[in-house]
């Protein structure tokens, strides 16, 4: 395999061209793979016998809570890689990424509780996955509220950075203390884990929404890094030579 | 040498907080109001109160040491004390950790003796009095300690307080967690001693790689 100069784009000027290219790719991907899990999902898959109609929540939750964990570690690994590389790129991924994951571990929460009430009959029950979801949702708002309190791009990039870092390596701790507590109360007298053997229909229709949420996630995060590439080089030339911008 | 650095950092720390007595008694007083406020709003029977003791006891504590976080670095960074320190040819993480000791003796110990005599208010029994004073002892260091990361960021930041409890109290929880837990496990029967064993398992590395990231945190504020 060739070297790939990964150096190249990690520029804002030449990333923000590639981003231009592939986010457009990326939403329609999005689009298509979110209709046919939709249409897999809500038409084709029978109604399960136990849980009625309700259950077909699942094929929005599930995946949103995926990607909420799945961009938290995404920002802890471009707030590494901006730490040690000293990247400008690195800090306006993670900043591009948080709000997506905050809306995500907030869609889950909420899609929860709507599964919650039918099912288990309360819209909120302190079980372990709920409640590290919470403080998941949390840690997000603090990263946010962090990056933005600080004026200076560099310091609020980097302080940004550091509060990902400690946050992701507390995440397992979060997890497994939040577990123990949960089960040294007493045990939850409803469990999350489903039967045991799913529809297979019903599986392909959450990973079809999955793959779905990652390739939105995808696209509104590089079409977010342009709007922050464009705001933060706006006093460069290359930004005043482009088309979109040149008056 | 270094370690003579480290000694005088600790004693000019203790000392400053000695001479501005009433800050320190503010959150420690602080810690006493809460944890009066909630018969109050609960009610006195003495069974609910023990139950609720320990993780109220916990809770104010984790709230005093937010009110003590935000003075960690404040002084230091307004007269200019923390650049001399980034400067100097002392590594930078051991005079912070210096700081956070002399942090935790002013604002966690106090808590610590304290608690036996809020926990009597609530009725604990001897055992759990013991268990409580001693969880405490072993959880808030590193309150302390993680704390300082969130402080060192959030230094001469806007709204710097409340973000510092957004930012630093969901990292707190798992302290939380088992801090309380110990009473109520003793309590139960089970035994607190492995509670104690995961609190000495945070408490450890927090002390080993908290100075690193305060520093790091630090020197982003100082650019």
């Amino acid at each position: 395999m060739k070297n790939i100069n990964w150096f190249h784009y990690a520029a804002p000027q030449t990333f923000y061209g590639l981003a231009g290219k592939a986010w457009p790719w990326f939403a329609v991907l999005a689009t298509l793979l979110m209709l046919a899990g939709m249409w897999l999902g809500f038409v084709v898959a029978p109604t399960d016998f136990q849980q009625g109609e309700g259950y077909r929540i699942i094929f929005v939750h599930v995946p949103a809570s995926w990607m909420s964990m799945v961009i938290y570690l995404a920002m802890a690994f471009w707030s590494v890689l901006g730490l040690t590389f000293n990247t400008r790129l690195s800090g306006m991924m993670t900043r591009a990424l948080a709000p997506t994951g905050a809306m995500f571990a907030f869609l889950s929460l909420w899609t929860g509780a709507l599964w919650g009430k039918p099912m288990w009959g309360a819209w909120w029950v302190w079980d372990a996955r709920l409640t590290s979801e919470l403080i998941l949702f949390f840690l997000y708002l603090g990263y946010i509220a962090l990056t933005s309190a600080i004026d200076d791009t560099r310091r609020s990039d980097r302080a940004g950075a550091l509060i990902a870092i400690v946050g992701a390596i507390n995440v397992p701790i979060i997890y497994f203390s939040v577990k123990w507590w949960n089960t040294l109360h007493q045990g939850a007298s409803v469990s999350l884990t489903k039967a045991p053997s799913m529809a297979e229909i019903m599986l392909w229709s959450m990973l079809l929404m999955a793959l779905a949420f990652w390739f939105y996630t995808v696209a509104l995060v590089l079409y977010r890094v342009r709007t922050l590439i464009l705001l933060r080089e706006s006093h460069a030339t290359w930004v005043h030579e482009l088309d979109e911008v040149k008056p | 040498m270094s370690g003579g650095a480290f000694m005088a950092v600790l004693r000019r720390d203790l000392l400053l907080a000695m001479r501005r007595k009433s800050e320190v008694l503010t959150a420690v007083f602080f810690f006493v109001v809460v944890a009066a406020l909630f018969p109050l709003g609960i009610g006195p029977e003495l069974n609910t109160l023990r139950l609720v003791a320990p993780g109220v006891l916990w809770v104010g504590a984790l709230l005093s040491s937010m009110l003590a976080l935000q003075r960690l670095f404040e002084a230091d960074y307004r007269d200019g004390t923390l650049e001399q320190m980034a400067l100097s040819p002392t590594p930078m993480p051991l005079l912070i950790s210096a700081k956070l000791l002399a942090h935790w003796l002013v604002s966690g110990v106090p808590l610590v003796l304290l608690a036996p005599v809020l926990g009597l208010q609530f009725d604990l029994s001897v055992d759990a009095l013991l268990t409580l004073t001693l969880a405490l002892l072993l959880g808030t260091p590193v309150l302390s300690l993680v704390g300082g990361i969130g402080a060192a960021l959030t230094l001469g930041v806007r709204g710097g307080g409340v973000l510092l409890s957004l930012l630093v109290l969901p990292l707190f929880i798992p302290v939380l967690v088992f801090g309380a837990g110990a009473v109520e496990a003793q309590a139960s029967g089970l035994g607190a001693q492995a509670h104690f064993s995961i609190l000495m398992a945070m408490l450890l590395p927090a002390a080993f790689f908290s100075p690193f990231a305060c520093a790091a945190a630090l020197r982003i504020a100082l650019e």
